[in-house]
């Protein structure tokens, strides 16, 4: 992509946003129903022939392993990375935070960077999965550069386990074609879904965010693990699923295709869809629902940990960051790299909806990564 | 001699048995020890000793219903499709052809089954079919995401392995026989369903057997062309080791999915096999 870090017209950005689009095969729900992630790792670690090595920096080793999310990175900057260090990313693609702590916790991944969500890094502090960050290896994070609502869940007891990589929200992304104008709540979603949207709603195959904005559909608590109101979403969620279009994370084909009109969805979806597709509009509940930042953590067992050090590093440097940006369209909380993007993409409503339309919305609690009946109340729904 | 003879024998079935021991055995201790064992507070697996999971197994009554369901029917179907074929290409066709069409059987297996339930996404959804019924006047019709799409998807993803065993049988089909009833005033109905239909058994039975055996642990076509709404033993182990993570109970699904496909495989090897004795005993009389 671009190699210097002048500002990038919109139309250039939405350029780049076309062909990343029309590159991306594999998204969350594929790989989550696949475990290609883990396919290509083993593959990778199988076969090191395959893997373009250049033993140039012996200190950091030939190979960094990033499990990460789909479609959240700009390729080129794996490529430059290698051209830089000697190091190859080998990157893997997971579908939930649930799958990575089961990853972690089986033992033997092989990771050496990872990427949580907020909710997710103190129970990986708990169950001693990652390392405390030596911050000196990563001289391009910056703490006072970071707007610390996106970067303090990656401190716990004032120890630094992770440093902030994006954050964004969970709303909803409509066919204003079909559904006749702005579907900004979810009220409105999961009453239509019964109703005039019969057949054309999709929810996550994710259980925080389905579970959670139904729990907000009634005015409890997006991360309520109260006994009482997850039966309340419960019983909405299965007397809904008839008439959903789908159960699945991977919505980005259906609602292109008009097949489906309503979503849940994350900001960076939201982003790109409505680039292609000025019809796809996306909204934030208004009742509430969640707001997120993802992190890059190091393993316990990270095998190449210098290595994953300096990529953190690389990938903190606000001309690259800033280049990742273009690439995936999800929102920075670091102010330097803010400074290189174009006005309209920090003026973008999706990316950085108004401050009176975020207050409502809640970060993900740790408590529902481990919930049991979260995780149950998910699979009833799923399998009835 | 004998000494060295049955030395030699342990020898040789060493590596075989080290390879059953090490990837199927152990792996299968591990799952049943783990069935008895408790969901971790933070997920995975904590030592125990209860029946627990066991007593739990009806709350993916849904996932067996639609797996015992959908695999059988889509066996059924396979089979129905792949008959026709494998005898045009066994019986029928010119040899000249025959190398060709038989590769064609093969080709979509180069490609990635996931690539491939991918395009029926397409074919399925609004913009396909249903478009296509609908030009014709028959509206709002919704395939994709239904038990329908999860059988077309099913079906067209293992025909092949149903269309060789039976092939490979009637290929190997003594022809004089269909000659001799043909000679004797035999209609070919007749030769076909007490010739050619008995000999061609064996491979039905492989056939039937390899795609019901398949069928039964598909996850990825359901997750694909059923919308997360078609949920199949499969997807339910898949859920309870990557999301929910609880692996007891996890485990305990896949013992209890391991013994009712053993008793669905050994009821379906009897039936077959007393058909055939009886054809047998009507043939002698």
């Amino acid at each position: 992509m671009t190699k210097d870090n002048t500002p990038i017209t919109r139309r250039k950005f939405i350029e780049h946003l076309r062909s990343y689009e029309k590159g991306s095969i594999s998204r969350r729900h594929f790989l989550g129903a696949t475990g290609l992630g883990t396919a290509m790792a083993v593959m990778g670690g199988a076969m090191p022939g395959l893997i373009p090595g250049r033993a140039r920096a012996q200190d950091l080793g030939d190979r960094v392993v990033l499990a990460t999310w789909p479609n959240y990175h700009d390729t080129a900057n794996f490529d430059n990375f290698t051209d830089a260090t000697g190091v190859y990313s080998q990157v893997n693609v997971f579908g939930s935070n649930e799958e990575m702590l089961a990853k972690l916790q089986a033992g033997g991944s092989g990771w050496d960077v990872f990427v949580p969500t907020n909710y997710a890094i103190s129970t990986y502090v708990k169950a001693d999965l990652i390392e405390p960050l030596d911050l000196s290896k990563l001289p391009n994070y910056d703490p006072a550069a970071f707007d610390q609502r996106f970067a303090d869940a990656g401190t716990i007891d004032g120890t630094v386990y992770a440093v902030p990589k994006n954050w964004g929200t969970t709303g909803i992304a409509f066919n204003s074609a079909k559904t006749g104008g702005v579907v900004d709540s979810w009220k409105t979603f999961f009453d239509g879904a019964r109703d005039q949207f019969d057949g054309r709603v999709m929810v996550h195959d994710y259980q925080l965010t389905t579970i959670g904005n139904a729990l907000v559909y009634f005015g409890h608590s997006f991360n309520s693990v109260d006994e009482a109101e997850l039966a309340d979403a419960e019983k909405l969620l299965i007397d809904v699923k008839p008439h959903l279009f789908a159960i699945s994370s991977d919505y980005q084909p259906s609602m292109r295709n008009g097949d489906a009109w309503l979503t849940m969805c994350w900001t960076g979806d939201g982003k790109q869809m409505n680039s292609d597709m000025p019809e796809i509009g996306f909204a934030l509940g208004k009742e509430g629902g969640e707001i997120w930042s993802d992190y890059y953590a190091i393993p316990k067992d990270a095998p190449h940990r210098e290595a994953a050090y300096a990529l953190i590093n690389y990938l903190l440097d606000p001309e690259v960051n800033a280049r990742e940006a273009l690439a995936h369209g999800y929102p920075v909380a670091d102010a330097r790299t803010n400074a290189l993007l174009p006005e309209d993409l920090l003026s973008d409503p999706i990316l950085y909806p108004a401050a009176e339309r975020l207050s409502p919305l809640e970060f993900g609690a740790a408590v529902t990564l481990t919930d049991p009946n979260r995780a149950e109340l998910m699979a009833r729904f799923k399998s009835a | 001699m004998a000494m060295a003879q049955t030395r030699a024998r342990a020898l040789l079935l060493t590596p075989a048995g080290l390879w059953y021991a090490a990837l199927l055995l152990f792996p299968l201790a591990v799952v049943l020890i783990f069935s008895f064992g408790e969901r971790n507070p933070i997920g995975g697996y904590a030592p125990g000793f209860t029946l627990e999971q066991y007593a739990n197994l009806p709350a993916r009554f849904a996932a067996f219903r639609n797996t015992l369901t959908l695999a059988p029917l889509g066996t059924v179907a396979a089979l129905l499709i792949a008959y026709p074929l494998a005898y045009y290409l066994a019986l029928r066709v010119s040899p000249r052809w025959k190398t060709t069409l038989l590769i064609l059987v093969i080709v979509p297996f180069w490609t990635s089954i996931l690539i491939r339930s991918y395009a029926w996404i397409y074919l399925l959804g609004g913009n396909g079919i249903p478009a296509l019924l609908e030009a014709f006047g028959l509206g709002d019709i919704r395939l994709i995401n239904t038990p329908f799409a999860v059988l077309v998807g099913i079906v067209y993803g293992y025909l092949p392995l149903m269309v060789f065993p039976i092939y490979v049988a009637l290929e190997k089909l003594d022809k004089s026989l269909l000659e001799a009833a043909s000679d004797l005033g035999t209609p070919p109905w007749r030769s076909f369903l007490q010739i050619t239909l008995p000999l061609s058994m064996p491979g039905v039975l492989t056939g039937s057997m390899l795609v019901f055996i398949l069928l039964t642990g598909e996850f990825l076509i359901p997750a694909i062309l059923g919308g997360g709404k078609v949920f199949f033993v499969g997807n339910a182990l898949v859920d309870l080791f990557l999301q929910s993570r609880n692996w007891a109970f996890g485990s305990a699904v896949a013992v209890a999915l391991i013994v009712i496909m053993l008793i669905v495989v050994a009821l379906y090897t009897r039936v077959v096999k007393r058909f055939g004795a009886s054809r047998d005993d009507v043939g002698l009389m």
